[in-house]
């Protein structure tokens, strides 16, 4: 461990066929720390992640995971990371325990797996069969998994996609006390307010490349020191607010019900907007200065398309 | 569900199992989902059991040598291998294949080897379930066991376990689960009867007859009767038997796919 990064990758390029999913792409993680991967669907984020494991080979680039080479997936290394693969895996008719402790039964030392089944809330469906479980408790077992080993390195493919939010709450304590504990986490997640809870380092990709990286702090200030974000009911009339702000700054409606104010933001255009929000009968919701959410930046670099 | 945890429970402390306890670990849970599947339970001891009190005493049925129950008892326990190592294990296989079991596994520490080890384990304690179960009918219906005949009879029962087993990995790891569920069905039916196991070899219209012998099922079950029955096993269905399950092995091994 110790100054060695636990996950280094250069110019990863992966390509199927005339698809390139992967194009230039680079990546830094050191043990106890949590990197997010975030892109929209079909961004590479998977495929990166997947490299990474071993599982899948790469075109060209630089790979170094804990030291070594990933390719092929050789047994000493995998002994030492822990894999969420996105949609879980056990066998169909198992019980979570049973998956559990063959899992378990692969490391030298592992976590107690009555624990971990309890912890993650799973004791209450204990006799059903995998498939008969729901996706958040599927979601739970695979994270089980993933960390029942002890492992340096935890590679966790969008975990909380299906879960609840108290699920998601008990996931990101999870990842929390991990990386508190010296573990390096890697991450894919479309949730932006995942990131922002969890990741000290972001990396926003699309179309197999980075379009930004930092922590979600450098992400959301940069460039944005001079506006003023509010949420508040859509369709209001801005040109009423435009009125009696000062000269030179102006009001938009992004997304329906998301409002910016440009321009210098001191405390007396904040107290106008909202005694003006005030006036309407309307609170002004989520007010942020100089700041965007890591929403506005993913939405401003990635285009407003949906993927499939 | 928010939980605290205290510093320390996620220290990193990696290593690699013993494979020992891998392999027993997972030849258990194999074993305990082959037994807890009803639908697979009915294929490898319902449907094998009935037809031995059938064969044995419904004497229209099929014509057979006497003791029947000897020549009963040689049919069912080839089905019974067919049934295990083939059909219920290409279909278990598919499925867990499908619901991203072997992705799972091999993410872990486990090497692929022993994933299938763990597999032909299970399958191996659900076929000594077998073997005793019908044995113990067989039994009770009159059949009198003598040395030489059991000895003969266990070394075909292996190694017809192997050839189906094999074939059982191969189509189970190669083709998707909704497939494999077909052409594992409909080859089991099949191979039941103009395959060699029900009806024997010689009672199969002309051509069919002769090939039979060189399937795996023919093979098994002709050899099965005839060594239960006094004879010794012709080394063609020996070498048959072995031929299929060293090529289908061999195939297997190549086409596995681990997602």
């Amino acid at each position: 461990m110790g100054a060695q990064p636990a996950v280094e990758v250069r110019d990863l390029v992966v390509r199927y066929g005339a698809t390139t999913a992967v194009d230039g792409l680079d990546l830094d993680l050191r043990h106890g720390r949590v990197l997010a991967l975030l892109g929209p669907n079909g961004a590479g984020k998977t495929t990166t992640v997947e490299v990474c494991e071993g599982f899948r080979s790469r075109t060209s680039g630089s790979v170094r995971v804990l030291g070594a080479d990933p390719t092929g997936a050789p047994e000493a290394l995998r002994a030492r990371m822990g894999v969420m693969p996105q949609g879980g895996g056990a066998y169909p008719m198992v019980r979570v325990r049973e998956m559990l402790d063959l899992v378990a039964a692969c490391s030298a030392r592992p976590l107690d797996t009555g624990w971990l089944v309890e912890t993650l809330g799973l004791a209450s469906c204990a006799k059903l069969p995998y498939k008969r479980l729901s996706g958040g408790q599927q979601q739970r077992l695979s994270l089980a998994c993933a960390v029942v080993g002890r492992p340096e390195l935890v590679f966790l493919d969008e975990p909380t996609a299906s879960l609840d939010p108290q699920g998601r709450h008990l996931v990101w304590d999870l990842v929390r006390a991990m990386r508190a504990d010296g573990v390096a986490v890697l991450l894919t997640t479309h949730f932006m307010q995942e990131a922002e809870a969890l990741a000290d380092d972001v990396v926003i990709v699309d179309h197999g490349r980075v379009v930004a990286a930092g922590s979600p702090d450098e992400l959301t200030t940069s460039g944005a020191e001079d506006t003023m974000r509010f949420r508040a009911p859509p369709g209001m009339d801005l040109a009423l607010l435009d009125d009696v702000l000062p000269e030179g700054h102006l009001s938009k409606e992004g997304p329906p019900g998301h409002y910016t104010v440009s321009g210098h933001i001191d405390p007396q255009v904040l107290a106008a907007v909202t005694a003006w929000c005030a006036r309407q009968g309307v609170l002004a919701d989520d007010v942020r200065v100089g700041r965007r959410s890591l929403e506005d930046v993913f939405l401003e670099l990635t285009g407003r398309d949906l993927r499939s | 569900m928010s939980a605290t945890f205290d510093s320390g429970t996620f220290s990193p402390d990696p290593g690699v199992g013993s494979r020992l306890r891998m392999l027993a670990v997972h030849t258990r849970t194999e074993t305990l989902l082959a037994l807890r599947h009803s639908e697979q339970l009915l294929l490898t001891l319902v449907i094998p059991l009935a037809l031995l009190v059938g064969l044995t005493l419904l004497e229209g049925l099929v014509e057979l040598p006497e003791p029947r129950v000897n020549a009963a008892l040689g049919t069912v326990l080839a089905l019974a291998m067919m049934s295990t190592g083939f059909t219920s294990q290409a279909i278990a296989l598919g499925f867990d294949r499908r619901y991203g079991l072997m992705r799972r596994l091999a993410a872990t520490a486990i090497p692929r080897w022993l994933v299938v080890t763990g597999r032909l384990g299970g399958m191996a304690a659900v076929v000594v379930i077998q073997v005793v179960v019908l044995s113990a009918v067989a039994l009770a219906l009159g059949w009198r066991p003598d040395g030489g005949s059991i000895g003969w009879a266990l070394l075909l029962v292996l190694l017809g376990a192997g050839a189906f087993g094999a074939c059982g990995l191969l189509l189970g790891g190669s083709v998707r689960a909704d497939l494999v569920l077909v052409i594992a069905n409909v080859v089991w039916f099949v191979l039941l009867f103009v395959g060699g196991i029900v009806v024997p070899a010689d009672q199969l219209p002309g051509a069919l007859g002769i090939v039979v012998e060189y399937l795996p099922s023919g093979a098994l079950a002709e050899g099965l009767r005839s060594v239960l029955l006094g004879g010794t096993p012709g080394l063609g269905h020996v070498v048959v038997l072995l031929v299929w399950g060293a090529v289908a092995g061999l195939v297997a091994a190549r086409t596995l796919k681990w997602d």
